[in-house]
């Protein structure tokens, strides 16, 4: 093997090999997930027509309330829509502190279960401990599954479902939960 | 006011720790939305990358047959193929079982293991040598294969890493048994000093390698219950979070446990593995850096009372501080030139290295192809191609964090960062022992170095952390429509 050759194929498997590192890089760059950032349309527009929030919410990468059917779907979306009516669940105290969980027609399980909307890291919480739905009339509503250990409306232990007021403090194990508007 | 309105003030960015919640949304900015973006199922590329990563050691091994025979090596079509397919079947399986999973592991892991059997190859073809030769390569091909089929059993077989929570403290017990199970067998020349393997006849393993899978599922289930207590309960103290003393129980009877390795196998590799990783796994569990400053202190002053008593060590230590010592008029007693020469050979390498095949990689004639086979590829390959490597490493090291930190669960979470740094540590311990950084230890660089036990334990964590990264990047379930009757099932 003539040395020229050597050395082409010494810096051509070098340059392969970067190659190799720096598609990699890209393949990362070009895989980041967790959140989008979306620049909001006129909330307008999202507000007087659901089929227009819709979009907005599909635009954003996954629809978080299923286009819902124009009877009874209407009626719950119209509910959500009052004025005065909760827009967000914020956890008020408990490790996940801070995070708080838009309000859009869908039910919120709570729990340690991994697919619970809101992951419960919590000693004194079931794996499928509460969830939290709007009725047919709209009105947000708390329902204990059955948890272990129990769940709380101010000092009240749940026994059936119990509407929900904005600022009502619901308190699964160390984990307090609230409805804000 | 929308029902889709986020409407935010200030609120605090989401999930302060752990939030784990995919579909917890964070508010942060007036004037925009933020939402929970899945992951792209990612396997075309997968499929682009692997093929990529097949094609690597190909090239590499014809231009080390061109280099020293002059001609394409006869194996090459064949043992091309085989390796292209064992990666295909992997691949498909990856696709069947774990379609979300990370892109970027499953290439990198089969570029590094071909690059280290085609390394063999080469310096068992400079064989006549090196003390002790047999055909290395084809040993090493024959557990690369076994390698991918316990990936490949991982991938079908466990359905979901949670179940391993369930075997915390089964796993402590196995993981003593493996990490003691050496210290019981008559220690043998060849294996200078360090007691690590298991021989049955021709037949030898090396436990460590599996104990640290099998030890990272304890401190993931342990750390995982007991994390609370050891983060809050503890005083302040100049700035530092002192934990209680009962606390302190656990790390005091880890490194307890890795100065008993270092005294009866004289492994400081090992010992410095577990060690270290639990002190990171507990520093990730409780961000508390007052452990990262105990395990620290701990672990120098067992590795100093360690090094004065024990003559192996000693000598480990004295080739670190001075390793051109052996080759002195009067050497030292005891002395090694192991460190020595892998400078040399990573010196000679200089920037663009040698060539594949053109370095004299025989003058390491001890373990050139397993401790010191960074030696061999810092010296063909040179500086580039070393960084090359190791950059292949972080990058696996890399997509195991960021599996941990998409992770639902933490157990997942406290599990994927666990495996993604022991093999960080690994590298780290091995490439500066090599580059003498750091007093040489007997441990193997993952999947390149010769090694049946490292190459099958290593493919095994990659196809954990795989399924693990499948579970964390799967598009969550959309919530039940709130339309009938109660609002509908809860799942």
């Amino acid at each position: 093997m003539s040395e020229l050759t050597l050395t082409v194929m010494r810096l051509g498997f070098l340059a392969v090999l970067w190659l190799f590192v720096i598609v990699a890089i890209q393949v990362i760059r070009s895989d980041l997930f967790g959140t989008k950032v979306n620049p909001r349309t006129s909330r307008r527009g999202a507000a007087t027509a659901s089929g227009g929030g819709a979009a907005t919410t599909a635009a954003a990468g996954r629809p978080a309330a299923p286009a819902a059917p124009a009877g009874s779907g209407g009626q719950t979306q119209g509910g959500g829509r009052r004025r005065g009516a909760p827009t967000q669940l914020v956890v008020v105290q408990g490790s996940l502190a801070g995070t708080t969980v838009a309000l859009q027609g869908q039910t919120i399980t709570l729990g340690r279960a991994h697919d619970s909307t809101i992951v419960l890291d919590d000693d004194y919480a079931s794996s499928r401990h509460a969830r939290i739905y709007p009725d047919q009339t709209g009105q947000w509503t708390v329902e204990d599954l059955g948890s272990t250990n129990g769940t709380y409306l101010d000092r009240q232990r749940l026994t059936a479902p119990t509407p929900l007021q904005p600022g009502m403090p619901i308190r699964i194990g160390r984990t307090v939960i609230e409805l804000r508007k | 006011m929308s029902s889709y309105d986020l409407s935010g003030d200030t609120g605090r960015a989401g999930g302060r720790r752990r939030a784990a919640a995919g579909r917890v949304v964070p508010r942060r900015r007036g004037n925009t939305t933020i939402s929970p973006q899945g992951a792209p199922n990612r396997r075309n590329t997968e499929l682009a990358l692997l093929v990529f990563a097949v094609l690597l050691p190909i090239l590499a091994y014809a231009n080390v047959g061109l280099a020293m025979d002059s001609r394409l090596p006869a194996g090459m079509l064949g043992y091309g193929l085989g390796m292209g397919a064992l990666a295909l079947v992997a691949h498909l399986l990856v696709r069947r079982f774990a379609p979300y999973a990370d892109p970027l592991m499953l290439p990198i892991a089969t570029l590094l293991n071909g690059l280290g059997v085609v390394m063999i190859w080469r310096l068992d073809k400079a064989g006549h040598l090196l003390s002790g030769n047999f055909p290395a390569a084809r040993n090493q091909l024959m557990w690369s294969a076994l390698g991918i089929t316990l990936f490949i059993g991982v991938m079908v077989f466990l359905k979901d890493h949670r179940v391993l929570q369930r075997y915390t403290y089964i796993s402590m017990v196995v993981a003593l048994v493996l990490l003691a199970a050496p210290a019981f067998f008559p220690a043998r020349a060849e294996d200078f000093g360090a007691k690590i393997w298991i021989r049955m006849g021709s037949f030898s393993i090396q436990p460590g390698e599996f104990a640290k899978i099998v030890l990272t599922v304890f401190f993931a289930g342990y750390l995982m219950v007991k994390r609370d207590a050891l983060a809050l309960a503890s005083r302040r103290f100049m700035g530092l979070y002192l934990p209680r003393g009962r606390d302190l129980g656990p790390i005091v009877v880890i490194w307890l446990l890795s100065l008993l390795i270092l005294i009866f196998e004289n492994d400081l590799g090992t010992s410095f593995l577990f060690f270290g990783l639990f002190v990171v796994m507990l520093y990730v569990a409780t961000e508390r850096t007052s452990w990262i400053l105990f395990g620290l202190l701990m672990s120098v002053g067992g590795a100093v009372a360690v090094a004065t008593t024990t003559s192996h060590v000693k000598v480990r230590i004295d080739a670190w501080l001075d390793p051109m010592a052996a080759f002195s008029a009067n050497p030292p007693k005891g002395s090694t030139e192991q460190i020595g020469q892998s400078l040399m050979a990573l010196g000679s390498g200089g920037v663009t290295g040698s060539g594949l095949g053109q370095g004299r990689s025989w003058l390491i004639n001890f373990a050139a192809k397993s401790d010191f086979i960074l030696g061999s590829f810092g010296e063909e390959l040179g500086l580039t191609g070393l960084m090359a490597i190791f950059l292949l490493y972080a990058l696996l090291v890399q997509r195991g964090l960021r599996t941990a930190v998409a992770a639902r669960d933490p157990f997942g979470k406290l599990f994927a960062v666990g495996l993604a740094s022991a093999m960080a540590l690994q590298v780290f311990v091995v490439a500066g022992g090599v580059t003498g950084l750091i007093p040489l230890t007997g441990m193997t660089m993952p999947f390149l170095a010769q090694g049946g036990s490292s190459v099958v334990a290593n493919w095994a964590l990659v196809a954990i952390l795989l399924k693990i990264s499948d579970s964390a990047r799967r598009p969550g379930v959309e919530p039940a429509p709130a339309t009938e009757g109660q609002g509908g099932p809860a799942r």
